[in-house]
Order: C-alpha cells, then sequence, then structure tokens
C-alpha cells in the first residue's frame, strides 16, 4: 500500500496509527481533519470530494517522500476521503512516527499543509439553505 | 490535432461535463484554455490554474501533441 492513499470508505485512525508504531518510534502524531458545520458564517449540512486520481496519489506520495527528506521520521501516511462525506466525517487523517515528538509534531504539520496546498482535490460545500459551491481558495492562509 | 481535457469542480461546472474531445490548433494548453475560456465561459483567470499533462503537472507553454490528455487544475481545496 503507497504511504498516501484516497479513500471512498470511512477512515480508520486507530488503524493507520498502528501501522507507524516500531520499536524505535517514541511518538506517533497525527491528525485528523473533519466536515465541521460551519464554513465562513454559512451553515454546511454535507461535502462533497472530487479528485484527479492519478496525480492526486503521485502528489501526496511526493510530499510524503519530501517529508522523509525534510524531518528524521520513521514513518508518515496520508489518507484522504474522496466522494460524499456528513459531517464528523474524517475528511483527511495525516499521522507521523519519530524517535521523539518535536520531528513528529513538526512532520505532521508540515505533510497536511502541503496536502492543502498542491495535491489536486476539490470541496463542494452543501449549505443548509440548499446552495451549493466549489472551494478556490486564493492561496492566502486558511484554518 | 485532438486532444482529451479533463475538468474539475467550477470548471467541470461551467463546462457541463468532466470531460471532452476536441479538435485544436493551439500549440500549448495556455492557448487552449484562452479559447476554451471563450466557449465555456470559464471565469477563472489561468494565473490561478495548474495543468497536467498526461497524468504529470506541466507548464502551461508545453508544446500539445495529438491524443494528449490534458487536465484543468482550478485552486485546490482538499483537507
Amino acid at each position: 500500500m503507497s504511504r498516501f492513499a484516497l479513500s471512498d470508505g470511512p477512515i480508520d485512525g486507530a488503524a493507520l496509527e498502528r501501522l507507524l508504531r516500531s520499536p524505535a518510534a517514541g511518538a506517533v502524531v497525527s491528525f485528523a481533519g473533519c466536515v465541521r458545520d460551519h464554513n465562513d458564517g454559512r451553515e454546511v449540512r454535507a461535502l462533497t470530494y472530487q479528485t484527479y486520481v492519478p496525480l492526486a496519489v503521485s502528489e501526496g506520495n511526493a510530499i510524503l517522500d519530501e517529508a522523509r527528506q525534510r524531518f528524521a521520521v520513521l514513518d508518515a501516511r496520508c489518507v484522504h476521503r474522496v466522494g460524499d462525506l456528513v459531517l464528523g466525517d474524517c475528511a483527511v487523517w495525516v499521522g507521523a512516527s519519530a524517535a521523539h515528538r518535536d520531528v513528529a509534531f513538526a512532520a505532521c504539520r508540515w505533510i497536511i499543509d502541503e496536502i492543502k496546498r498542491r495535491v489536486p482535490i476539490w470541496k463542494n460545500e452543501h449549505y443548509a439553505d440548499g446552495e451549493s459551491g466549489w472551494l478556490h481558495p486564493d492561496g492566502m492562509p486558511r484554518d | 490535432m485532438k486532444i482529451r481535457l479533463l475538468y474539475f469542480a467550477v470548471l467541470a461546472s461551467a463546462a457541463g461535463c468532466d470531460a471532452e474531445s476536441v479538435q485544436t490548433t493551439c500549440d500549448n494548453a495556455a492557448e487552449l484554455y484562452d479559447e476554451l475560456a471563450v466557449r465555456h465561459g470559464f471565469t477563472l483567470e489561468r494565473s490561478r490554474l495548474r495543468v497536467a499533462v498526461n497524468g504529470v503537472f506541466a507548464p502551461w507553454e508545453q508544446c500539445l501533441r495529438e491524443g494528449d490528455e490534458v487536465a484543468l487544475l482550478p485552486p485546490v481545496s482538499g483537507g
């Protein structure tokens, strides 16, 4: 299994985290991005993610390869959902293992930022008022 | 030459399809996007998009060849 994967079903963070455990891994840090009920002042009911599969997989794996070069991590993985999601669903999971926590935290943070910046995945928000819209951020920092 | 086009997100909504094949005399993806923007009413400026040719990110000026698959990639919003 490649370290970056797309999933059209629920993400099992606990199972993914177990893949990162090893005798040398004193720290395993993971991040779960979840579907929330609001964005930019609007009430959100659900999301749909669309992707360009071959490029998303190659770019996601490139980011994880870069993370392994930049940080002294033992391992790093990421899974991103595609398709239709409801509130509370895990949309993206990132995990990194290292001997010590500073490296694992830093790598995990760097990976999720690069995933959001570079991987060809697009979010369509479905709002409570029945409208929906694709998000195409202008590159400004977002939370 | 014949080019296979892939549209995503707002571009697919504007074009009314996810993919289409077109006959074009455009030399590169930049010219092709400008032509398609007029035909489909794309409002995103080309400078905000990236392009991939045959599954790999490519410069807009890269020469296109018969049968290429060109993916037009709006600003991403994963995560």
